[in-house]
């Protein structure tokens, strides 16, 4: 598995807004190549916490360094391009076309030339039909369209992966299969993935590392193996504890049937 | 196709172009301040406040008042600066309309910027673009269609606030309107109405064809769209692509005896080898400080006018030794040179019906004062703001019931109809003889002379040929001549127009 994503390092990283700390004093190492789930309920940070790597929120306080690079020496927007963003509400730009939208990165970066091939690439890469290339966004489902947000976002070929709830609006079965096949994504591409998540479920199927926050802070820091068999803290047991009750109630039921 | 509709549509080319030229330079520096404007104004909610509060307050001001405004502002920043600033015509029309176009660009561009859905925005932000990238490649275009809204209400406010442009000086389609009003000439003013109707009306569809194929992304609907209007524009302009040296401006007030003059002064001139333009419609105020910046060239003006209005007067002086004051005084502090008196008195003169005169044993002034408690006023527009009216009051203690104004056109018919029961007439006017109304007597000598005098620009006086062509016009009118003019202009039927009136009062002038 070729591995092209950066290592993450954040140190003492807060973010208070008047006197609440979303972010309180995190200090964090995330390898290369990592696929990390961040977890906790509404009111965490966690979504604060990601969008300080890209600098859509500037920091209170700390630094993120993204490989050996500190992110507050970048101009905000040369750091972006460099990184992927998706989140759950898309953001796809209505005026333009399917395949401008997935394009638009490479535009910005004066990339023009190899344009369509890129964009053929990426239709194929996140399993759309090449006819929807000349669509408008809203003729598309929202699974779909969820799948030009991730076309767009690998488009310039970023190393890491910024992605916040980004399934958290589909159906089950359409969101079931996006995960599935990002993860294919994310190990084929050799990426470093943060994904932010309020769903346990989720994170322990697609995640080899996940982060519990808290208060704005990391409450436990374990593999979904380790959660799974506990003794990682109370925040952690307690968001485990709910998809493990379900799935013991569907091995109940499906041995009464 | 009647005569009246001939002459009309004669002058409607040139007055179209102009409204056009108008109101389209009006818009562009509306767009040019507002646009920018409203980037600032969606970044900022500060901003946007004060800019849009201000913007609503000039929306409450009258049009009329507004252009009005514009032209002591527009003098007094002259004087500031040395001079060299028009207050008149295309500059402070242009002002006023911009001002007026304001609000509508800058509201819908700031609620079409600030209305961008916020995950585009963050998405906008998250792939890397600049606030300039963002601003090009996804705000303002999303923004545009409401943009575009706005900027076709506001083509269509301009439009028709652009006929009120006469009252500075500056020709529009409004040109046929208050001339008709005033010559009660009704296929003058439904050719105004009709034509900037239907330039606004074009205008608002051509711009909505090019917001609908901004909103449905329909390139060519927006082009034709544009293009259409472009070619409108191209036509309106070529107008001013022809030189257009040495052309006389004539200015004329706003009643029938100023255009009849205008006429015969323009026509001895077209006659000296001239081209000639005339400027109906102007204020008392306007006209005289056109002139004396050569805006206008020459016009008929009252000695009793300039004596109070411009010399700010208020003592009585022979008729003689007015006119020798005045001569002097335009001379030395404009260089207006008065070239003489024309040999007939337009004096305010206040009428009553006959019936009333006999009843209540009305001649004079002094008499009037004795009924006035009992008596409602009808007057110009100006008359109760001039100061003959206190010079009147001075004199005689007169306390009228009640006072209302009237376009001249009106105040004879509300005479004679007995809605009032005195009206401030004026003493050339066609009407009193025709209505058999008595025109009470000022012994007391209250109201100062109104010799009509001819006034030219600074420039002019020193053209010797401008001069040997309007000379025999010094003391060749007498009143009756010029009430007959006035009378078949104002008159019900059989109506005259402003140029036949001149040519026939040419031919009556006295050697």
């Amino acid at each position: 598995m070729p591995v092209s994503g950066p290592s993450i390092s954040l140190h003492q990283l807060s973010r208070h807004y008047g006197t609440v700390r979303a972010v309180d004093s995190v200090s964090l190492e995330i390898p290369a190549g990592a696929l990390v789930a961040l977890v906790g309920l509404s009111g965490s940070g966690k979504s604060t916490l990601l969008k300080m790597i890209n600098r859509l929120v500037e920091p209170t306080s700390g630094a993120v360094r993204i490989g050996d690079e500190a992110v507050d020496s970048i101009d905000p927007h040369i750091l972006r391009r460099r990184i992927g963003y998706v989140f759950q509400n898309i953001g796809l730009f209505p005026h333009m076309t399917v395949a401008r939208n997935i394009a638009i990165g490479l535009e910005l970066a004066g990339e023009e030339g190899t344009r369509d091939a890129r964009v053929s690439e990426l239709f194929d890469l996140v399993e759309l039909p090449q006819d929807m290339a000349t669509r408008m966004p809203d003729q598309l489902s929202g699974g779909q369209q969820q799948r030009v947000g991730v076309a767009r976002a690998l488009a310039t070929r970023p190393g890491l992966m910024l992605m916040d709830e980004p399934f958290g609006a589909l159906d089950p079965v359409t969101r079931d299969n996006l995960t599935d096949q990002y993860k294919a994504l994310h190990d084929k591409l050799g990426l470093t993935t943060i994904i932010v998540t309020h769903d346990m479920a989720e994170a322990l199927y697609l995640a080899d590392r996940i982060l519990v926050m808290q208060d704005g802070q990391i409450k436990a820091d374990a593999t979904p193996a380790a959660l799974l068999s506990g003794n990682v803290g109370a925040e952690a047991e307690a968001l485990v504890a709910i998809p493990r009750a379900q799935a013991a109630q569907l091995i109940a039921l499906s041995k009464q049937a | 196709m009647s005569q009246a509709w001939q002459q009309a549509l004669a002058r409607v080319p040139e007055l179209l172009a102009a409204h056009v030229q108008l109101s389209f330079s009006a818009l562009l520096l509306a767009m040019l301040i507002c646009l920018p404007l409203a980037i600032w104004a969606a970044r900022s909610p500060s901003i946007a406040g004060i800019a849009l509060t201000v913007a609503s307050l000039i929306q409450t001001i009258p049009g009329l008042a507004l252009l009005a405004l514009f032209y002591p502002l527009l003098l007094g920043i002259s004087a500031l600066v040395g001079g060299g600033i028009s207050a008149f015509g295309f500059l402070p029309a242009l002002l006023a309309l911009t001002l007026y176009a304001l609000l509508p660009i800058l509201r819908n561009a700031v609620t079409g910027l600030t209305g961008v859905d916020p995950a585009v925005r963050e998405a906008a932000d998250g792939l890397g673009m600049t606030a300039r990238q963002k601003l090009h490649l996804v705000e303002a275009p999303l923004a545009a269609p409401t943009i575009m809204a706005g900027i076709r209400t506001a083509a269509v406010w301009t439009i028709g606030a652009a006929t009120l442009s006469t009252t500075v000086g500056q020709p529009s389609l409004g040109d046929l309107i208050f001339a008709g009003l005033q010559t009660q000439n009704w296929t003058l003013v439904l050719a105004g109405c009709l034509f900037s109707a239907a330039l606004a009306i074009s205008v608002d569809l051509l711009l909505g064809l090019i917001e609908r194929g901004i909103r449905e992304r329909r390139r060519i609907l927006a082009g034709a769209g544009l293009a259409l209007i472009a070619a409108g524009l191209l036509i309106a302009t070529l107008p001013l692509l022809i030189a257009r040296d040495n052309i006389v401006v004539i200015g004329a007030k706003s009643f029938s005896e100023q255009f009849i003059l205008a006429r015969l002064i323009g026509s001895r001139l077209e006659k000296a080898g001239y081209s000639v333009r005339y400027r109906d419609g102007l204020g008392s105020a306007v006209v005289f400080q056109a002139l004396a910046a050569g805006d206008v060239d020459v016009y008929v003006d009252y000695s009793g006018t300039i004596w109070t209005n411009q010399m700010q007067r208020t003592d009585s002086q022979p008729k003689a030794a007015m006119l020798d004051e005045i001569a002097q005084w335009t001379s030395a502090n404009h260089g207006v040179k008065m070239l003489g008196a024309l040999g007939f008195e337009n004096t305010y003169a206040f009428a009553v019906r006959a019936k009333d005169a006999r009843d209540k044993s009305l001649k004079t002034l002094a008499d009037l004062a004795r009924v006035s408690s009992d008596f409602n006023f009808g007057t110009d527009v100006e008359f109760l703001e001039r100061p003959e009216w206190r010079m009147v009051q001075d004199a005689y203690p007169i306390r009228f019931k009640d006072a209302r104004s009237f376009n001249p056109t009106f105040m004879y018919p509300a005479l004679a109809s007995g809605e009032v029961d005195v009206i401030s007439a004026f003493s050339s006017d066609g009407r009193i003889a025709a209505n058999n109304f008595t025109v009470l007597e000022d012994r007391k000598g209250a109201i100062p002379s109104y010799e009509a005098i001819l006034l030219l620009a600074p420039d002019r006086s020193r053209d010797d040929k401008f001069v040997a062509a309007l000379n025999p016009l010094i003391g060749a009118i007498t009143v009756e001549n010029m009430r007959e003019a006035n009378y078949t202009v104002d008159r019900e039927g059989d109506k005259k127009t402003p140029r036949e009136a001149a040519r026939w009062l040419n031919d009556k002038l006295r050697e």
